[in-house]
Parts: C-alpha cells; sequence; structure tokens
C-alpha cells in the first residue's frame, strides 16, 4: 500500500533535483534539517530513527545531501523522510517533513474489530509487513 | 516549426572578457583587495591570474569548448600576521562571484574542529564542519596539525582521510584552503602526497617590509580615528624595526597589538596629565605613548634571558 504521510505524498516521489531544491528552501528560512528512517509507517509511530544529529548551521544543501546518501546506503529498503525544524521562538516545531525514500514493497495495515462491553467497538490498526 | 525545434540553442559567438570581468563583480572584488590590503604584491599577482583562468575558463563554457571542472583546492603559507585570513575571505568572495562556489561563505577551522577526542568520534565532526562548509570555502588554520608524525595512532590522521575523499568527491560543493607556516607546511605535503597533487595553487605569503607596516599601522589608526603625530611615527618606525628581531614576531597582528597598547599608554597619559582635553589631543597617539614599550628594552623578561 503506498503510504502518504508528510508534504508532497499524493504527488509522484521527488526527485532528487526536486529534494535538493526543497531543502535548499528549507535552509533559506534558516530551519535545521534532520534525516530520520523507519520500517514500520504506522500513523501513531511518531518516533522515527534519527540519522546523526539534526543539522543546524547549514548553508548549502550538499551537506544534507551528503548525509542522505549515507542514510540510503546504509538502509536502501526502508521509509526514509527529512524533517525540518525551526527554532524560532514562538513556533519551535517542525514545519515540514517529507518522504525521500519508500521500500521496493510497502508494508499495509490491517485493522481489528473487538466487540467490548455493551454494543461497544474497540479498533486496532497494525502494520502487516510484506 | 519542427525543423527549428531540431537546431541547438546557439551558442553566443564571441565573448567580451572585459566586459565580463566587470560585470561579474569580479574587478570590485579585486579592487578591494587592492585597497585594503597594504603590501602583498605577490599574492595579489596570483590572485589576479586565478581570477583570469577562471574567466576564461567561464567563457569556454559559454562557447561549449570542451573543460573539466578546474582543482580550486589552494595553500597558503606564510608567517602569522600576514594576512591569510583575509586573502582567504576575498578569496571565497571571488569564487562566489565566478559560480564556482554556490554560497560563498568562509567556514575557518583547526585541528581541534576537525579532530576528536576519541575513537569515533573523528569522522562525525570532521563530517560536521564539511557540511557546514558545503557551498563555500573551508579554511583549515595550521593544517600540519592534523599530522603527527610521531604518534601512529593519532585521530588526525582519520580526518585527513575524510578531507581528502571529499575535496576529490565534492570538488563541486567546497574549496579547501590549508594555510600555515611555509616550511611546516613542505614537510606536511612531502608526507601528505595526497594533499599536494590535490592542491592546484600554492600561494605564498611573503612578510611585509618595515615601510608596509607603517603604513598598516596608519590605515589601523585611520580606522579608529586615530593619528600619529612627528614624533610617534618616528618612534613607531623604530619600533617596528626593534619589534622584529624580537621572537614571536607576527608582522600585522603584532603592529595592531602594539597599537592597542600604545592606545592605553595614551589613554593614562592624558588622564594623568588631568588637563581638559579636545578631540585632537585625543585621537594623537605622541612619542612618548610608543616608545614606552618594552620592546626597547628587549623585549620581556623572560625572553631577553631565552636569547
Amino acid at each position: 500500500m503506498r503510504i502518504t504521510q508528510g508534504c508532497f505524498s499524493f504527488l509522484p516521489d521527488l526527485t532528487d533535483e526536486q529534494i535538493r531544491a526543497q531543502v535548499e528552501y528549507c535552509l533559506s528560512n534558516d530551519w535545521a534539517i534532520g534525516i530520520e528512517y523507519t520500517d514500520d509507517p504506522h500513523p501513531r509511530n511518531t518516533y522515527w530513527n534519527m540519522w546523526g544529529n539534526p543539522m543546524f548551521d547549514l548553508k548549502d544543501a550538499a551537506g544534507v545531501l551528503m548525509e542522505l546518501d549515507a542514510c540510503k546506503k546504509a538502509n536502501p529498503d526502508v521509509y526514509i523522510k527529512l524533517i525540518a525544524f525551526d527554532s524560532t521562538r514562538g513556533f519551535e516545531t517542525v514545519r515540514t517533513a517529507f518522504l525521500v525514500q519508500r521500500p521496493k514493497v510497502e508494508p499495509h495495515f490491517t485493522m481489528t474489530r473487538t466487540d467490548v462491553a455493551g454494543r461497544s467497538m474497540n479498533y486496532t490498526l497494525a502494520t502487516v509487513q510484506p | 516549426m519542427p525543423e527549428a525545434d531540431a537546431l541547438p540553442v546557439a551558442a553566443p559567438q564571441k565573448i567580451d572578457l572585459a566586459e565580463d570581468f566587470q560585470s561579474s563583480g569580479v574587478a570590485e572584488i579585486l579592487r578591494e583587495l587592492d585597497e585594503e590590503l597594504i603590501g602583498l604584491a605577490p599574492v595579489k599577482q596570483r590572485i589576479r591570474e586565478t581570477a583570469a583562468l577562471l574567466l576564461v575558463d567561464r567563457a569556454r563554457v559559454k562557447l561549449g569548448l570542451a573543460h573539466e571542472t578546474p582543482t580550486l583546492h589552494m595553500s597558503f603559507t606564510g608567517n602569522p600576521g600576514v594576512g591569510k585570513t583575509t586573502v582567504a575571505l576575498k578569496m571565497a568572495g571571488l569564487l562566489h562571484r565566478l559560480g564556482y562556489i554556490r554560497k560563498g561563505h568562509l567556514v575557518s577551522v583547526t585541528r581541534d574542529d576537525l579532530v576528536g577526542q576519541y575513537i569515533g568520534h573523528t569522522a562525525p565532526k570532521t563530517r560536521e564542519v564539511l557540511k557546514k562548509a558545503m557551498g563555500g570555502v573551508l579554511f583549515i588554520d595550521e593544517a600540519y596539525y592534523l599530522y603527527k608524525p610521531d604518534n601512529e595512532r593519532d585521530y588526525g590522521q582519520e580526518a585527513i582521510e575524510i578531507l581528502l575523499q571529499v575535496m576529490e568527491n565534492h570538488r563541486d560543493d567546497l574549496v579547501v584552503i590549508l594555510a600555515g607556516y611555509a616550511d611546516r607546511m613542505d614537510k606536511f605535503f612531502a608526507s601528505n602526497p595526497g594533499f599536494r597533487s590535490r592542491i592546484a595553487h600554492h600561494i605564498e605569503f611573503p612578510d611585509y617590509t618595515d615601510a608596509e607596516l607603517l603604513r598598516i599601522a596608519e590605515t589601523m589608526l585611520g580606522r579608529n580615528e586615530y593619528a600619529f603625530d612627528t614624533g610617534g611615527r618616528d618612534a613607531m618606525r623604530a619600533y617596528i624595526t626593534a619589534r622584529r628581531a624580537l621572537p614571536h614576531f607576527a608582522n600585522a597582528r603584532s603592529i595592531r597589538n602594539a597599537l592597542d597598547r600604545a592606545r592605553l599608554r595614551q589613554a593614562n597619559r592624558l588622564f594623568e596629565a588631568g588637563a581638559p582635553v579636545d578631540a585632537q589631543t585625543l585621537s594623537t597617539l605622541t612619542e612618548a605613548d610608543i616608545s614606552a614599550s618594552r620592546v626597547f628594552g628587549g623585549g620581556l623578561a623572560h625572553e631577553r634571558s631565552e636569547g
């Protein structure tokens, strides 16, 4: 199942050139870029693995792409996303995040309905790895 | 019109280099270099030559001639205080105007910023610095400290390997400038042939002459709205000659420190005199402010006993 999470996820996957342009945009706003990866794209899985520390004080996208290449090389078949953190007082939060790599075969989700007290129903969503 | 589509985009037939020189902003940088830096004639000449080479190279690209990205890594050798960092800053501006680096900032580092304290600390630290320098110029001051031949387990070697790799693979992304004393840099290059072959431009910075140092002193004072009187200028001339003979002479940096101390003495002198002062008095350094320096007595006590 094609996962749609973060910015641009309903568009075709970004090319390297487009990723570079997005990173340039983030850096021009003085946002710090972090690289994160996971094999579990469950919507409630907020904490992905970090690839190194978020990168502050960069001037050019080449530095981010160098790290991204290293991350892709080490983790060729997982989800990788770039997140841009805005440290401006009042924001202090992630301003954008987008996927830059997907596994070749994506996992899907399964939903379990459980009858509980009365006529209530509990729903559980779980990731099913291919 | 399908025929028109098939034609390649017409390349310009002629390029006016002089026009390019002005419009790219290179002329401006070279003029600033000439005006702001006193002396250093051979350095300015080399930079002008490099600028010419890069301009011609760019013109060749525009006309569609064969070209490959020139290697732009450099080494600046010379004694302390001869303006290596200042020139590196100008060089970053120059390369940026010519379009060889995308952002044009200068990241100035020494061994401490590149080499870690324990196993596994060096690589991330070096990469961190390299990432920050991407799109600009990485200036490594006293680069020879990276290599310590007497300790084969020194982490400097690891930093050197990462540097060499990035200098080769990311030639379009950053320019590395190594700086340091001439003799130690020579030794460094001799034991690290990888560096020598990746560095195309070796620029030597000569020491300033006494006359140049005096002009530098006056420029420095002028910037802060101070000036010498006649006696003060003569004393400064004598000071420069005397200071050069002493150890730890650092050209323009020594002059700057001497002037800072002279201003201190001037302030004390005016304060102790207790008389009302005008703007003229406040901005004049006299002979007394300079000649009270310990340099005329043969330097600091511990330096005298050494020599």
